[in-house]
This record gives C-alpha cells, sequence and structure tokens, in this order.
C-alpha cells in the first residue's frame, strides 16, 4: 500500500508544467483568440518532442509504455494551462485503442499527427477536421475513418480556444476494426477519457484558484486587499478543499483502472465527477472573487469555466457516472474494508 | 503508487478482526457522557483493548503501544468501526495529547503518562477553551504562576469534553502578565486536584456532553508541562494539527456510516423522496474521498512528509461529510425522524445532533478556512 508518486512521476509532470507554462501562457491564448486560431503548431510540435504523445502506447509502437497515472500527472497540467489543444483525447484515448486494434495504421506511424474518438458520450469532437484518423463506434464495434470520407459539421462552442464537430459517416466509408472481441475495448477507452478529464478537471480548478489568489493579493478594496476579506478568503478555501478531495480520488482511479471490475469502475467515476465540480465551483468562485473583472473577456477566468463546463458533460454526464458507482454501492459489500476492494471474478472471466 | 495491502497487511487485518470478534460487547455499552455507570464501562473496554496490545498501536512499545506504522493504524480503525466496538472514551488522550507527548515530552513523562493512557487507567479531558476564549485561542486568561518546582493555576476553562468523569485535563495557561502567543505553557492538572470545581453542560439533545472548569490556586509539579516553559502555542498548535490532521476522525468512522446509509436506502426506498438516491450517493463518495486523502497523507508522512496547513482542509470535509450523511438519513425516515426512542437500531437523530457540532470543534470550520486561505494559499491576514 503506496500512495506516493515515485521522482520519474513528479519529474515528468514538473517538465510538462514547464513546458506548458512557456508555451501556453495568457499571452499566448489572447493572441489565439485574437487571430481566432485554436491550435499552435510550434506548441504541438513541442508537446510531441517531449514525448507526453507516446506515454501510453506500447514500447512496441515506439511509445514509451507508461501508465494512466503518469499520463494523470500529464492531464493535470494540461487543464492547468487550459491546453487548446487535444493531447489527452489523441494520446490518452483514441491513439492507445487505435494501436491496440491496428498498431500498423499510418496515423500512429506520423508523430505529429493526432487522432480524434466520436462516441455517443462524447458526441462533439475537438479537431476532428485536423485529425489523422478518426475512431467510430457502432454497436461496440470500432471503424476507422480520415476525415475526409466523413462529414464533419462544426458545432461552434462557448469555449474559444478549441473547436468541435459533429461527425456523421457510413460504415461503407469507413476501416472495420473489429468488436469486442477483437479487442475493441470501449470500455476502457470511455474509463480513460472520463479519468483524463477528471485529472485536467484538477487543473482547471486549481488555475481558476490560483488566477483568484494572485487577483485577491493585488486588489484593494476599502484601503485593503480583498483577499484579507474573510468573505474572499472562505469562497477559495471552499473551492480548494474540494481540490484536495478529488486528487487522491484521481489518483487512486489512475492507479487502478487497469483492473477493470465494477469497483475500478465506480471510482472512475466518482473522479470524473468530484474533479470537474471542483473545476466549476473553483471557476465560478474565481470570477465572483474578479468581481466584475472576472466578467470580462479580458480576465482568462472565462476560459476555466468554458472546459469545466464542457468536459463536466463530455464522456459521461454526472448522472451517467453516478450510476455506475451506484451499481457498486449497491450491489457489493460496502464498509470500510472495501475501499480497495477487487471484483476477483471478473477479473478471471476477462482474463479467460 | 500501488493500492494493494501487503499480505503482512492482509495478515494484520485478519489478526484485528478476529481479537476483535471475540471481545467486543454484544451489547452496545451505554454512552461514555451520559453516566458514570457508561463512563466507566467504556473504561474498562480500554483496559480490555489493552490486555491484547491494542489500546494505540502506533505508540511506541515501551510506552503501551504496537510500534505500527499509519497504515496499520487505518486497517485497525476499520476493522474497529466495522466490528462496533465502543466509541473511545479516552480519544483526547489517546489520539490528541498522546501523539503530542510522543513528539514534545521527556523520557519520564512519557513513561509517567502514556502507559496508564493506553490502558484507561487514566482519561483525559481537553481544556482548550474559556468563555473568553474560544476560536482566538491566544486569548486565554487562566494562568500558571511559578512557585518553586510548582506551578499554582487559576481560571475558568469551559466546553471541556469528558471532563464530567475524566481523571486529568490538559489546557493552556499563561504567565502573569504575559501578553497573546506569548508566555502561554501546557499544563496537565488532576480533575480531583483541591481548587478543581467541574460543573456540567447539557447539549442541545440534552445529554450532559461537556463540562466547564474552575481552578482555584491548583497546584501543579512543574513536571506537568509539556515542553519548555512559554513554549505551549507552539505545542498546542501541533496537537491541533494531529487533531485536524488524522487522528481524531478516522475515515473508517464515516465509511461505516456511509455503508448503513445505503443499507437503510434499500430497505426504505419505496416510501422516499427518489432525489435522496443521489445524496446515498454522495454520502458515499464523499466518505471513500476522505479515506482515501488519509491513505495519501499516511503514504506522505510514512515517506518522512509532515502534516501542514492542509490539515485544515480534513477537518472542513469530515465536518460537513458527517452532516450531509446523517441529514440524508433523517429525510430518507421522514415523518419519524424526530421520534425517540428512534425507530431501528441505528441513533441516525442523535448522530446527526452529534454531527452538528463538528464545524465548532477542535476549531471553527471558520478558522479552519482562514487556515487554508492564509497559509496554503498565501492570502493576507
Amino acid at each position: 500500500m503506496d500512495f506516493t508518486l515515485n521522482d520519474e512521476q513528479m519529474m515528468f509532470a514538473e517538465t510538462a508544467r514547464t513546458l506548458f507554462a512557456d508555451s501556453c501562457s495568457p499571452d499566448h491564448w489572447h493572441r489565439m483568440m485574437e487571430a481566432d486560431a485554436a491550435w499552435d503548431e510550434a506548441r504541438w510540435a513541442a508537446i510531441v518532442d517531449t514525448g507526453l504523445t507516446a506515454m501510453l502506447l506500447p514500447e512496441s509502437a515506439g511509445g514509451l509504455g507508461l501508465s494512466e497515472v503518469d499520463f494523470a500527472l500529464i492531464a493535470r497540467e494540461a487543464g492547468y494551462a487550459a491546453l487548446p489543444e487535444p493531447l489527452v483525447e489523441s494520446a490518452g484515448v483514441a491513439a492507445p485503442l487505435l494501436a491496440a486494434l491496428a498498431p500498423d495504421h499510418p496515423a500512429l506511424g506520423d508523430p505529429m499527427a493526432t487522432i480524434a474518438i466520436a462516441h455517443p458520450l462524447n458526441p462533439v469532437v475537438a479537431h476532428a477536421d485536423r485529425a489523422a484518423a478518426i475512431l467510430l463506434e457502432k454497436d461496440g464495434e470500432a471503424f476507422v475513418a480520415t476525415p475526409d470520407r466523413v462529414t464533419l459539421t462544426p458545432a461552434p462552442g462557448i469555449d474559444p480556444l478549441r473547436r468541435l464537430f459533429r461527425v456523421d459517416w457510413d460504415a461503407a466509408d469507413a476501416t472495420a476494426l473489429g468488436g469486442k472481441n477483437n479487442g475493441a475495448d470501449w470500455a476502457l477507452a470511455l474509463d480513460r477519457a472520463a479519468l483524463f478529464n477528471a485529472a485536467m478537471g484538477l487543473g482547471l480548478a486549481q488555475r481558476a484558484v490560483d488566477l483568484a489568489v494572485d487577483y485577491a493579493k493585488e486588489r484593494q478594496q476599502f484601503g485593503k486587499p480583498i483577499g484579507s476579506y474573510q468573505a474572499v478568503k472562505h469562497h477559495l478555501a471552499t473551492a480548494q478543499v474540494a481540490i484536495e478531495f478529488a486528487r487522491p480520488v484521481v489518483m487512486a482511479a489512475a492507479a487502478d483502472i487497469g483492473r477493470r471490475d465494477v469497483h475500478s469502475r465506480a471510482r472512475v467515476s466518482h473522479a470524473k465527477i468530484v474533479a470537474l465540480e471542483a473545476a466549476d465551483n473553483a471557476a465560478r468562485a474565481s470570477i465572483q472573487v474578479h468581481g466584475a473583472m472576472g466578467y470580462s473577456w479580458e480576465v482568462d477566468v472565462h476560459l476555466f469555466l468554458k472546459r469545466a463546463l464542457a468536459l463536466s458533460q463530455s464522456w459521461g454526464t454526472p448522472a451517467f457516472h453516478r450510476a455506475r458507482i451506484a451499481e457498486r454501492l449497491f450491489t457489493q459489500a460496502a464498509g470500510p474494508d472495501q475501499l480497495f476492494a477487487r471484483d476477483q471474478k471478473e477479473r478471471e472471466t476477462e482474463n479467460a | 503508487m500501488n493500492l494493494s495491502y501487503t499480505p503482512e497487511q492482509q495478515a494484520f487485518r485478519a489478526e484485528v478482526r478476529d481479537w476483535l470478534a471475540r471481545h467486543v460487547p454484544a451489547e452496545p455499552l451505554e454512552h461514555f457522557d451520559a453516566t458514570r455507570a457508561g463512563f466507566e464501562a467504556h473504561r474498562q473496554w480500554e483496559n480490555t483493548l489493552k490486555s491484547g496490545d491494542w489500546g494505540m498501536v502506533t505508540w511506541p512499545v515501551e510506552y503501551g503501544g504496537r510500534g505500527l506504522d499509519l497504515i496499520q493504524w487505518l486497517i485497525f480503525e476499520e476493522e474497529y468501526y466495522r466490528a462496533g466496538a465502543p466509541g473511545r472514551v479516552n480519544q483526547n488522550g489517546i489520539f490528541l495529547l498522546g501523539p503530542t507527548l510522543i513528539e514534545f515530552g521527556t523520557h519520564e513523562q512519557k513513561q509517567r503518562f502514556l502507559p496508564p493512557m493506553a490502558s484507561g487507567e487514566e482519561i483525559w479531558a481537553q481544556a482548550w477553551s474559556e468563555p473568553q476564549a474560544g476560536s482566538d485561542l491566544a486569548g486565554v486568561r487562566a494562568t500558571a504562576t511559578r512557585d518553586g518546582h510548582d506551578y499554582i493555576l487559576n481560571g475558568h476553562k469551559i466546553w471541556s469534553s469528558r471532563a464530567v468523569f475524566a481523571d486529568w485535563a490538559f489546557g493552556l495557561f499563561r504567565a502573569p502578565g504575559s501578553e497573546r502567543h506569548k508566555g502561554m505553557s501546557l499544563i496537565f492538572f488532576p480533575l480531583d486536584a483541591p481548587g478543581v470545581t467541574v460543573n456540567p453542560i447539557r447539549k442541545i439533545n440534552g445529554h450532559v456532553g461537556f463540562a466547564e472548569i474552575f481552578l482555584e490556586n491548583v497546584r501543579v509539579p512543574a513536571f506537568n508541562r509539556l515542553g519548555e516553559e512559554g513554549q505551549g502555542w507552539h505545542i498546542c498548535m501541533a496537537t491541533a494539527g494531529f487533531e485536524r490532521g488524522l487522528m481524531l476522525r478516522s475515515p473508517a468512522r464515516y465509511q461505516v456510516a456511509a455503508a448503513k446509509l445505503a443499507a437503510l436506502w434499500q430497505e426504505r426506498k419505496a416510501d422516499a423522496d427518489p432525489m435522496l438516491e443521489a445524496e446515498v450517493i454522495r454520502a458515499h463518495m464523499n466518505a471513500e474521498a476522505y479515506a482515501l486523502s488519509i491513505y495519501q497523507t499516511a503514504s506522505r508522512l510514512m515517506a518522512g512528509a509532515k502534516i501542514g496547513p492542509e490539515a485544515s482542509t480534513n477537518k472542513i470535509f469530515w465536518s460537513e461529510l458527517d452532516i450531509h450523511l446523517h441529514r440524508t438519513a433523517l429525510s430518507i425516515l421522514g415523518p419519524v425522524a424526530e421520534l425517540l426512542p428512534p425507530p431501528g437500531a441505528q441513533d441516525w437523530l442523535d448522530d446527526y445532533i452529534f454531527a452538528l457540532a463538528g464545524p465548532i470543534y477542535a476549531g471553527s470550520n471558520e478558522i479552519q478556512r482562514n487556515i487554508i486561505a492564509e497559509r496554503m494559499l498565501g492570502l493576507p491576514r
């Protein structure tokens, strides 16, 4: 039983933090919004160079063969920077699924390529237009297509740093990759997507709090920084408490995601719900602390509000995830000795 | 990260479970704050625990413990609550003062006070607050006047849990003329010493829950001072860190309550508001989140870290989840929730009333939010 991160994990997260701090700063956001852009090619090249897109790919596919714990730490940093590019969707969810189904697919051979993933629980797909391949789901089967073989309809959203599309497609125009028996593991894709969305939520939440803290130290009213008033302090302390009690759930969900049982699924769902609630609450507290400034486009807090709104509903609404927790709570033994429970039978079935 | 118990940890759990199955009283004991008989029954239980060396598993062996680590402590607590074992009447001693004594006490003090604490032979009350010093604890007025090898204590302490029946109390006393955080010492005194008067105070449920203590020229040896003279505030903050950070409310307490709430829901959902299911699930999530956080903290501490201001987040989280959980149970019970004696084996109503104290004691949640804002987030005072 060890809940600590190792030095390599912390160093990798630190590398990502530095990369995003340098390449995805408020200045970068502002320039992109002025140019109506949602992609920065130089930044994406740096992300690829650093190896972040290869973390979850097996070593046999030229990847780093790292774990969901490692990648969750990177996803958190991506959230902290409100990263526009689909690092998490592509490298955290789609690429590992494609690598499992079609290891020789050309999209995996191009390190700069992104892979998009459409699913009933992810009905609007970010940056689908730039993807080298789009993974598609139909009745549990997996298909892959290039963007020119499907119909992409822009679905404009309120987040200025993401480009969203609806994807309409015909199975005749896509390549079938097989069903569940051939490894089309949509359950794992869903768990990874929900988990990494949760990890991004932790980053979104912390950035929203940090922005408000910086502002509350500077902004003076009644002759004092507003951050010295308890009403302001308590908003931000409450937001921080929510982060503190979402983080260990996210990390535990990441550590046990590979168990693939009713317990690990419930924990992923728990993480998804609370981390994005923390993000949403932190963003709203941050806007309140910023006052009218927080309601303006000029101050960046709105980016975090919008991203939290998007992520909290994609890859399973809170109701969807609550039902997965209910399945565990109401069908399995409950109590303190069940915190790290494993479903032995289910694992044996899956291994067989 | 590795969230699996080792074979040794699993064997330890089995050992605890087996011992508790053979020793936990079949019938619940009368509450330790209700009557002298209830209090003494709990003292007897502490003695039974000690007979199995389960008094305080994390303490060093030489002072009556087992020298176990924090993960083992969590496993012990999980089994303890799971078995429905009696409440720890000496929690002010074993969970709050004990760890502080181990950190700040001399060898002689540890030898004197820890073994009878672990066995329940001496049961402790806390004497933090005064009528004019609640959230502003640095405002204590009680004095300790040095007289040779002794101190003469004078003052008025209040809201002292367990003080009605306990044997000893610890509190902050200041050197006459000293101000605020300076000049305070943490001093122990027997509650039956000449000059000590204890008056019980009734809680909102009508039961005696705590007491006020008047001290009039109470003479205690300087041996009863923990740490250096004038260092009381520093030591007290360390105690408060343990209290809020880890030991006062072990997660198992809430995990057991959340499991019972889930059972209550399944039993009564046909007659209850369907929207309450989301609250039942929320209570379970809260209890698990608190447990995971404490496992994380335990791992960090075992790797050499110290408890910091994040301890304040724990206190807010458990106190709020406790109220939410019990309020949900009362909503499920509906119109019979208010009835006495309570319907069913579980006293959700009394546990709810107890939960309402959570945001007040051990430093009000308003103070905890100030600590988080100032020491974690760096906002100005």
